[in-house]
Formats: structure tokens, sequence, C-alpha cells
């Protein structure tokens, strides 16, 4: 009897091969996909042609002012030339190493999170950056210690104001958020009253009122001579604003633990706090890291608000040069600008929140 | 941890089965009386377990059996009556109920590991937190235990990436490696694929030989044949009947109990 030989594998017939198959299969499969993909190349070419052309090909990147720049391209000097005022503003300039060192010790705590590194070492320069950073942030850009001279908020600004707001909104917002939810959760009465009288108070105002609030109401509430900062009290605003979002972003977490696990740990003899934060919370706050990155992108883009109790935040510092009379007509480069560091401190928050839901998967199924 | 002062309490009456001397028993349960609102769930249930003893607990579905020993470990509170453990008395004080967990050690029926740990580590989590116990000390604990549900080889795995079977097992290793005195067992077979029933009644086997207390629901007849010194049937919520393993299969003295073996036992 003849044994069975397998037949050789053979090559696709040419129209299911490489790109035109692709071309085939995605871009013209039907009549109408054809015309969709007709008319839709027209208007991303009529579209991102000139858009190239403006931003890249006839602008100008460097010079010394307005002059240098060509009517029909961009005018990046603008913003070459306001770089300072757009990072730092009004920091005084002979102190602007004090930022520029927290910026590279910032750097040095997150850009090894997308690095192939080791764990511990990511895990060791995450912790500084939620420990150490703010300190030394702290003492470096407000001074006042250690013979740096000091100086006060109301000089700060720039897209360094814009990531302090951001930061220490983060996070403050994210453990006062974990507590929130746990206690909305607790079975004593007055603890969840507590928590959801706060939560849904906090939730129901807009983060306008509540910085007007801070900035306009409150001084008229302090006894005279007491103040606080405004930063400060923009601080407190954004953070409890937040927290509350972050309380029931938590929640949703800890409601889609199985009654189960919380058992377990019980008959185990595991305490409550214990409970919470070796079984409960690192499941939890895993299932909603989608929801905390969405809740974290959100609150920075909501520091600009502060522009309207008067602090100048990245938006509101390039916003103040645009009425500068030695530049007419940068309005598009200065918020193209403003979108652009925006968008690569969320990007970059998103693609982490992505890789630390990868990092931190068990293929468990619960 | 005190000892209860059985001179200051009256002679509660033994139910007819029971010949355990009081201050031999590690668990007393005395009147017990649970309601979920106004659901009657636990009526008046004694129970004396002797340092040792393996009792099982059978019923029909929505006896109480769950109820009853989730009870003894109070992850259920009880309304009314007593449940002494190891000389220590349940009530809302929350330092006696840890401390009691801390001698009682429980399998689950959907085994309730923690997914987001290795198996070793769900094993070390307690002896370091609960126990204190060094984390070396606790490596070497764990790992003993994995071996003696046969799994030592998992240690690294996480339990979503283990069968049903072994899962169980480490289930019961994870208890284990509390060193508790008393082990309860809520139907720690019936999620699991028949093929992988065995492995885990192989190690309840062995560890009931090791001379641990055990309480256990289960509808394995063969088990409470095997190693059960005394089974329990439950049914609405009270103790129907308590027998040795012998007179409970062949010799039932209640109509109630005779009815349900006649439903297991058919098949
Ligand atoms: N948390 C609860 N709230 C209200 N009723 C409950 C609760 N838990 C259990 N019950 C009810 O109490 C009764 C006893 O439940 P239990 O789980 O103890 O039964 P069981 O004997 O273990 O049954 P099974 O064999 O199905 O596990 C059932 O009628 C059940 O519906
Ligand atoms: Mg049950």
């Amino acid at each position: 009897m003849a044994t069975h030989q397998p037949l050789p594998d053979q090559p696709p017939p040419i129209s299911q091969r490489g790109w035109l198959r692709w071309l085939r299969e995605h871009l013209f499969s039907t009549w109408y996909n054809s015309v969709l993909t007709v008319v839709i190349g027209y208007w991303l070419i009529s579209t991102f042609v000139p858009l190239i052309n403006w931003a890249f090909i006839q602008a100008v990147f460097t010079g010394d002012g307005a002059d240098a720049c060509n009517p029909d391209g961009a005018c990046w000097v603008f913003v070459e030339q306001r770089l300072g005022f757009f990072i730092y503003g009004f920091y005084p300039a002979e102190f602007r190493w004090r930022p520029n060192l927290v910026f590279a010790l910032f750097a040095l705590s997150v850009v090894p999170q997308f690095l192939p590194l080791p764990t511990t070492i990511r895990k060791w320069l995450a912790i500084f950056g939620i420990t150490g950073l703010p300190l030394a942030a702290y003492f470096l850009i407000a001074g006042g210690h250690f013979g740096l001279e000091s100086v006060p908020t109301s000089r700060w600004g720039g897209l360094m104001l814009t990531l302090i707001l951001a930061y220490v909104g983060i996070l403050a917002a994210l453990p006062i958020g974990i507590l929130l939810a746990l206690g909305r959760r607790s079975e004593m009465p007055v603890i969840r009253g507590i928590c959801v009288v706060f939560i849904e108070f906090w939730r129901a105002v807009p983060l306008i009122t509540i910085l007007f609030m801070a900035s306009v109401m409150l001084p008229l509430f302090l006894p005279d001579g007491v103040t606080f900062d405004k930063l400060l009290r923009a601080l407190v605003g954004i953070t409890l604003f937040q927290s509350a979002y972050m309380a029931e972003v938590v929640r949703g977490g800890l409601q889609a633990i199985p009654r189960g696990q919380y058992e377990a740990a019980e008959a185990l003899g595991l305490g409550y706090w214990r409970r919470m934060q070796l079984i409960i919370l690192p499941q939890a706050l895993k299932i909603v890291i989608p929801g905390i990155a969405n809740t974290v992108i959100s609150l920075f883009k909501d520091t600009t608000l502060v522009l309207i109790i008067g602090l100048f935040d990245l938006l509101g510092a390039v916003k103040s040069t645009l009425s500068d009379p030695a530049w007419s007509n940068v309005m598009a480069e200065g918020y193209l600008f403003v979108a652009f560091c925006f968008w690569v401190f969320c990007f970059g928050m998103s693609r982490y929140s992505h890789r630390l839901e990868k990092q931190l998967e068990t293929g468990h199924r619960n | 941890m005190q000892q209860t002062e059985t001179g200051l309490e009256p002679e509660s009456v033994a139910s007819p089965v029971e010949s355990v001397a009081r201050d031999e028993a590690i668990i007393q349960v005395d009147d017990l009386n649970k309601w979920f609102g106004d659901f009657h769930v636990l009526k008046s249930l004694n129970l004396d377990v002797r340092k040792g003893e393996r009792i099982v607990i059978c019923g029909p579905s929505g006896s109480g059996k769950s109820t009853f020993i989730r009870c003894i470990n109070h992850l259920e509170a009880h309304q009314r009556g007593r449940i002494t453990v190891d000389g220590v008395e349940l009530n809302e004080d929350v330092k006696n109920i840890e401390a009691i967990r801390r001698e009682v050690g429980m399998v689950f029926q959907h085994f309730n590991l923690f997914p987001h740990l290795s198996v070793l580590e769900n094993c070390l989590l307690a002896p370091i937190w609960v126990r204190k116990t060094p984390r070396n000390e606790a490596i070497e604990t764990g790992m003993h235990y994995l071996e003696r549900v046969r799994i030592p080889d998992q240690a690294h795995k996480y339990p979503g990436q283990l069968s049903g079977g072994q899962q169980q097992r480490v289930a019961i290793a994870r208890a284990l490696c509390m060193q508790p005195k008393i082990m309860l067992f809520d139907e720690p077979t019936s999620a699991l694929d028949p093929e992988m029933i065995k492995e885990v009644l192989d190690v309840m086997v062995e560890l009931a030989g090791s001379g641990m207390t055990m309480l256990c629901v289960t509808h394995e007849m063969g088990f409470a044949k095997t190693v059960a010194d005394r089974v329990i049937f439950m049914d609405g919520g009270e103790i129907v009947e308590t027998a040795a393993p012998g007179d409970f299969f062949t010799n039932p003295q209640q109509p109630r109990t005779r009815e349900f073996l006649e439903q297991i036992l058919q098949h």
C-alpha cells in the first residue's frame, strides 16, 4: 500500500497576495466601499497636504522676531522666542536651574517606566517619584530652605505650574479617593454617610465653581490677616474635586471583586486594613486602571481652568502672549503648541496605563 | 487565650448521640440560632466536637449546612446561642474573632484563591501577616504543605493557570500553612470535574489521618464512610440526625434521613 504523502503548500493566487489583496479586501471590497475610499482619500489629501506644508515645509523655526516669519508658513519662532515663559512663567531666569533639576528628576523616575528594565529598578524609581520627588520639587522650586532663595508662588507658571497642579492633584486624589471608596462601602453608617455626602457634594459642583469659591469666597470667610496661598487653595480644590471622582472609579473596582475573595481573606484571620491592602485593593485597582487613567488624564486637562483665578499655567502663559503686539497672527501656532504639550503628556499616561495593565495580567478568570 | 469558665454556665442538655465530655470539646455549639431577616435559617443547633474528630455534614440544598460551618469562624454572625472554639467564645469582639480565625482554616467550594498572587504567595500571606512568621520560615512551611498536597512544582504559577483540582489543593495548603487546629470544608469537591475529585479527596483523607479536627460539608458518601467519626444530617436548619457512619448509612433512624439517603445513593 502506498503511504500517504502530504501535499506541498502552494502560494495563493496572485489576487490573494500582498498589498493588492490587502487593498481589495480593505478598501475596494464593494462599490460603496470604493466610493468611500476615494472620497475620504481626497479629503485626507486636501487637508493634510496644505497642513504639512504650512506646519513644516513653509514654516520658520528659528529667528530673532516676527519679521523672520513667512506669511504662508507657521511661525514657530514665536514659540522658540517665548519658550522660557511658556515653561516657567515668571519664575526668575537665574533660578530656572531649580525647576530644571526637578524636571530631570521627574524624567528619571518616569522615563524608565517605559524602558525594558528590571521590575525592581522600575519599582524603586516609581516609589521615588511619589515620595522623594514631590519633596525635592517643593524645596527646589519654592526655595526658602538650604540657602535657596524663596520664589513666591505668584511667580510660578507655564508648563511647570501645569505639571505641579496635575502631579500633586493626582498624587493626593488617588489615596483620598481610595479611602472614600472604602468608606462608602463601610459597614459603619456614620463613616458611610460622611463619605457619601462628601463624594456627592464634590461631584455635583463644577470645578470652575470650586476654583472660584477657593479664590474669591474663601478669603471672605477667613479672619483678617489669615491668608492662604492662592496656588495652595487651587490645589486643595482640585484635589478634593478629583478625589470624589476617583472614589467612584475605585468603588467600581471594589464591587467587581467576588465575595469569595473577601471571605477567604477574612477566614485566614487578616484584619480589615490588611485585607484591603493585600487582597482587595491590588485586584480592584488593577481592574479600574483604565478608569483611573481616564480620571487622571481629565484632571491633567482640567488644570487649565486655574486660568480663571489668575494662575498662569501653560495655556494661560501662551494665551497671555498672544495679545503681544510684537507678534501678530500667531494664535494657531500658540494653541497648537499647547495642544501638542498636552497631547504628549496625556498620551504618555495612556501608554503607561496600558503597560501597567499588561504587566499585572496573571491570567485569572474570576 | 482565655479559657471559658465552664463551671459558671448551666449544664446544657446534651443531644442524645453526644457523649463528649465538655472539657474535651474543641468546638462547643450551644443553642445556635441564626436568622437571615425573618428567615430562621439555623434552629437551635447543638454540637460538641472533640479534638481530632472528623465530622461530615450532609443534607439537602438550602438546609443551612454552609451557614452553620460559616458561623464557626464567624463569616456569618449568629443571633442567639454560644459558639466556643478552642476556649474562646465567639462574639462581636474583633479580637476574639481574629483569634479564632487564626486557629480555624477554611476551604471553600469555589477555592477563592487570590488570583493576583502566585500559588506560593497565596500560602505565605497569612503566616507572614497574621502569624508574623519570618519570610524564610514561611516559605519553608509553604513548600512543605504544597508538597503534602502534591503540587510543589506549581508554586510559582498563578492560580488562573491551574486546573480546578490543583486550585483546590492549593486552597487546602493555604489553610494548612496557618497550622490551624481545626479545618472547615464547605463542599470542597462539588465545583470540580469528576476526574479531579479524587485528587482532592485523597489529600483530605491523608489530612484526616494526621489527626486534624475536621468539619466537612460534603455529599461524597465514600469519603464520609472512610474517614468520618460522625455524620450529621441537617434539614430545614436543624440537625435531624447524628450517627457514626456505619449506623448512619445502614440504619438511619429518622424517615427524613432515609429519604435523603435513598435520593443520593440511588445513582
Ligand atoms: N446571605 C444570605 N441572605 C439571605 N438568605 C441566605 C443567605 N445565605 C443563605 N441564605 C439562605 O439560607 C438557607 C441556607 O443556606 P445555606 O447556604 O446554608 O444552605 P446549604 O445547606 O449550604 O445549601 P447548598 O447545599 O445549596 O450549599 C438557604 O435557603 C439560602 O437561600
Ligand atoms: Mg452550601
